[in-house]
C-alpha cells in the first residue's frame, strides 16, 4: 500500500491489520511514562490542511510524533496558497523540500488523490511521498472511518450482523461514505437515515439501507453515528431550521431510550450539542466521542507505520 | 497467528540438519532455569527487587514462559513474564517488508527496580537486543539486565554477549539457524541449514545480518 485516498484502497484483510496493529500500538503505549517511539525517525511528515481542523491535523500530528517522525503543519490560511498558488505547485514544493508524507485536507473532491498523482510525476526515480486523504470535500474521510470502525469493534466485538445507523447530513459528508463502505465491507449493515434532501442521490446503491424516520429505526440499531451539520458546503436551503432538524433528526434524551441498552453513539465531531445531539447524550456513557479520538491517534499511527516503514520497492 | 499451528507443523526443507532435538530443548532450557536460579538467587526471592522475565516476540516468548514454569518448579517462586516486542525500535525498518507488530505485555507493576532477563530463541548479530535495550529504557529503569537465549551462533555486530546460553553454535554466515517450538511449529527443535536467495531475516545485500529473531520466523 503506497497511499490511503479511499476506503477502495483496502480490502477486508487490511483493513482488519490495521485495525489490529492500531490495537497492538494502543497495548504498545499504554502505561508508558515515555510516549516516544524510535521507529519514524529521520521521516518528515507534511499535514497540508486546505480547510479548518482541529481533530485531525492534532491526531496526525501526535501519531506522527510518537513515533519521532518530524512533523511540519501546512495550513492554507497561513501559506501560499493564500498568494493565489496552485495545488499543484504546493505539492511539488513541499515534495522538493523532502516530505516522506503528505497528509492531505481539501475542500475539493478527489484533491489528495491529485496530489499523488503529481507528485509520482515529478519523482522520475519512483520514490514519492506517500498521501494520505484526510478528508476531501464529499468524498471520502478513511482514517475517520478506521476509527470509528476500531470504536466500534472496541464496544461491541465485532462488525458481523451489527446495525449501524448513519443519521444526518449524508451528502455533504465524507465521513458517512468512507464508513459506509469499510463497515459493509467488515460484515455490519448499515442504514443511513435522513431527510431526502440530505440523502444523496443513488444511495440505495451503496449496499446500504435508506430510512427517512429516526424513531421507527432507533430499536434496531447497534450502534448511531451522528453526523455534523455542514452549513459550510450547503448552497441552499436543505432544512427549515436548525429547530426544526433537532426536532426530527437530533438524538435527544428521548430517543436515547429508544436506543437498546448496549449500542453504541458515535459523532466524529465537532459535535453542535442541542441540535444533532442531545446535551446529556453526548455525555452519557453510550457515547464514545472521546474513546473514537483516543483511537484516532493510533489508527494513524497504523497507517504511518504501513505507509511509511518498509519496502520502498512498492513505491 | 502463527504461520503454522501445532496442527500443522512446517514442513523440513531439504539439507537442513538437526543440532537440538526435543529433547535436547527440554534439557537446555531446564539447565538454563537452574542457571538463573543461581545466578540471582537473592533476588528471586526478594520482593523489593523482582526477576522478571521478558521474552523477545516471536519464539523469545514461549521460552520465557517455559525457562519460568522450570525456575517455580525448581525453586518454588513465581516469576512475572511478559514479552517486548522490538519491531518499532529496529535500525532495519527501512527497505524491508512490512513487519506486522506483536504483543507487547509488560507485568503489572513494571520493570523499575527489577532484575529483567531478556529472553530470546537465537543470537545472531545483536541487533535485536540492542532494540529490546532501547524498548527497555521507554518502560522503566530496571536495576539490572541480563540475557539468555536458547542459541548462540556467533558473528555479533556491537559488543554483546549473553548471560546464559543453552548452545553456542558456531555457524558460517551463510548458513541459517532455525528454533522450532511446538507453540508455533508442532513440535520443539534447533536445526541448521544453508541460506537459499535473499531468505528471510538472513543477511541483507550490504552486509547487515538481522539477528536471530528475524532468522526464526518463517
Amino acid at each position: 500500500m503506497k497511499h490511503l485516498l479511499s476506503i477502495g484502497d483496502l480490502t477486508r484483510d487490511s483493513a482488519l491489520d490495521l485495525l489490529d496493529e492500531a490495537d497492538r500500538f494502543k497495548a504498545a503505549l499504554l502505561g508508558r511514562e515515555v510516549r516516544k517511539l524510535p521507529t519514524l525517525r529521520g521521516r518528515t511528515v507534511m499535514t497540508v490542511f486546505f480547510e479548518n481542523s482541529t481533530r485531525t491535523r492534532a491526531s496526525f500530528e501526535v501519531a506522527g510524533k510518537w513515533m519521532s517522525a518530524d512533523v511540519i503543519n501546512v495550513s492554507a490560511s497561513t501559506s501560499s496558497v493564500r498568494k493565489g498558488e496552485s495545488l499543484r505547485d504546493t505539492a511539488a514544493t513541499l515534495h522538493a523540500i523532502g516530505a516522506d508524507a503528505l497528509i492531505v485536507r481539501h475542500p475539493s473532491s478527489g484533491a489528495p488523490r491529485q496530489v499523488a498523482r503529481w507528485t509520482a510525476e515529478m519523482a522520475p526515480d519512483g520514490v514519492a511521498p506517500a498521501v494520505i486523504n484526510a478528508g476531501d470535500g464529499t468524498h471520502e474521510h478513511p482514517t475517520q472511518a478506521l476509527l470509528d470502525a476500531l470504536t466500534l469493534r472496541d464496544r461491541l466485538g465485532g462488525f458481523e450482523g451489527r446495525r449501524v445507523g448513519i443519521v444526518g447530513d449524508i451528502v455533504h459528508s465524507r465521513v458517512a461514505r468512507s464508513n459506509a463502505l469499510l463497515l459493509t465491507m467488515l460484515g455490519a449493515e448499515v442504514v443511513l437515515i435522513a431527510p431526502p434532501t440530505l440523502m444523496p442521490l443513488g444511495a440505495d446503491g451503496w449496499g446500504v439501507t435508506v430510512a427517512h424516520d429516526l424513531d421507527s429505526e432507533l430499536p434496531g440499531l447497534d450502534a448511531v453515528m451522528m453526523l455534523r451539520v455542514q452549513a459550510e458546503r450547503m448552497r441552499g436551503g436543505f432544512f427549515p431550521s436548525a429547530r426544526e432538524y433537532a426536532i426530527r433528526y437530533g438524538l435527544n434524551e428521548t430517543r436515547r431510550r429508544m436506543l437498546p441498552e448496549q449500542a453504541v453513539i458515535l459523532h466524529p465531531g465537532p459535535m453542535l450539542r442541542g441540535m444533532e445531539i442531545g446535551y446529556s447524550v453526548a455525555d452519557s456513557p453510550q457515547a464514545a466521542p472521546l474513546q473514537q479520538v483516543a483511537n484516532g491517534v493510533h489508527v494513524r499511527m497504523a497507517v504511518l507505520f504501513r505507509l511509511l516503514v518498509g519496502e520502498q520497492a512498492d513505491a | 497467528m502463527p504461520a503454522n499451528g501445532p496442527h500443522n507443523p512446517a514442513p523440513r526443507p531439504a539439507g537442513e540438519r538437526e543440532l537440538m532435538s526435543e529433547s535436547d530443548v527440554a534439557r537446555t532450557v531446564a539447565r538454563m532455569a537452574h542457571q538463573i536460579i543461581e545466578k540471582t538467587a537473592l533476588d528471586t526471592a526478594s520482593s523489593e527487587h523482582p526477576v522478571i522475565l521478558i521474552g523477545i516476540p516471536t519464539r523469545g516468548a514461549p521460552l520465557a514462559a517455559r525457562l519460568a514454569e522450570r525456575i517455580t518448579e525448581f525453586s518454588g517462586v513465581r516469576v512475572p513474564v511478559g514479552a517486548l516486542d522490538i519491531t518499532l525500535y529496529r535500525d532495519d525498518l527501512r527497505g524491508k517488508p512490512h513487519r506486522p507488530l506483536e504483543r507487547t505485555s509488560i507485568p503489572i507493576g513494571g520493570v523499575d527496580g527489577s532484575t529483567v532477563i531478556l529472553v530470546d530463541d537465537v543470537l545472531y548479530s545483536g541487533r535485536t537486543v540492542r532494540a529490546a535495550l532501547d524498548a527497555l529504557r521507554d518502560l522503566g529503569r530496571p536495576r539490572s539486565v541480563q540475557l539468555a537465549v536458547l542459541v548462540d551462533r556467533g558473528h555479533r555486530e556491537l559488543p554483546l554477549r549473553a548471560d546464559y546460553v543453552g548452545k553456542n553454535i558456531p555457524t558460517a554466515r551463510s548458513e541459517t539457524v532455525s528454533v522450532r517450538l511446538s507453540e508455533y511449529d508442532g513440535a520443539d527443535a534447533v536445526m541448521l541449514g544453508a541460506q537459499e536467495g535473499p531468505a528471510q531475516g538472513a543477511q541483507a545485500p550490504d552486509g547487515a545480518a538481522l539477528d536471530g529473531d528475524g532468522e526464526a520466523r518463517r
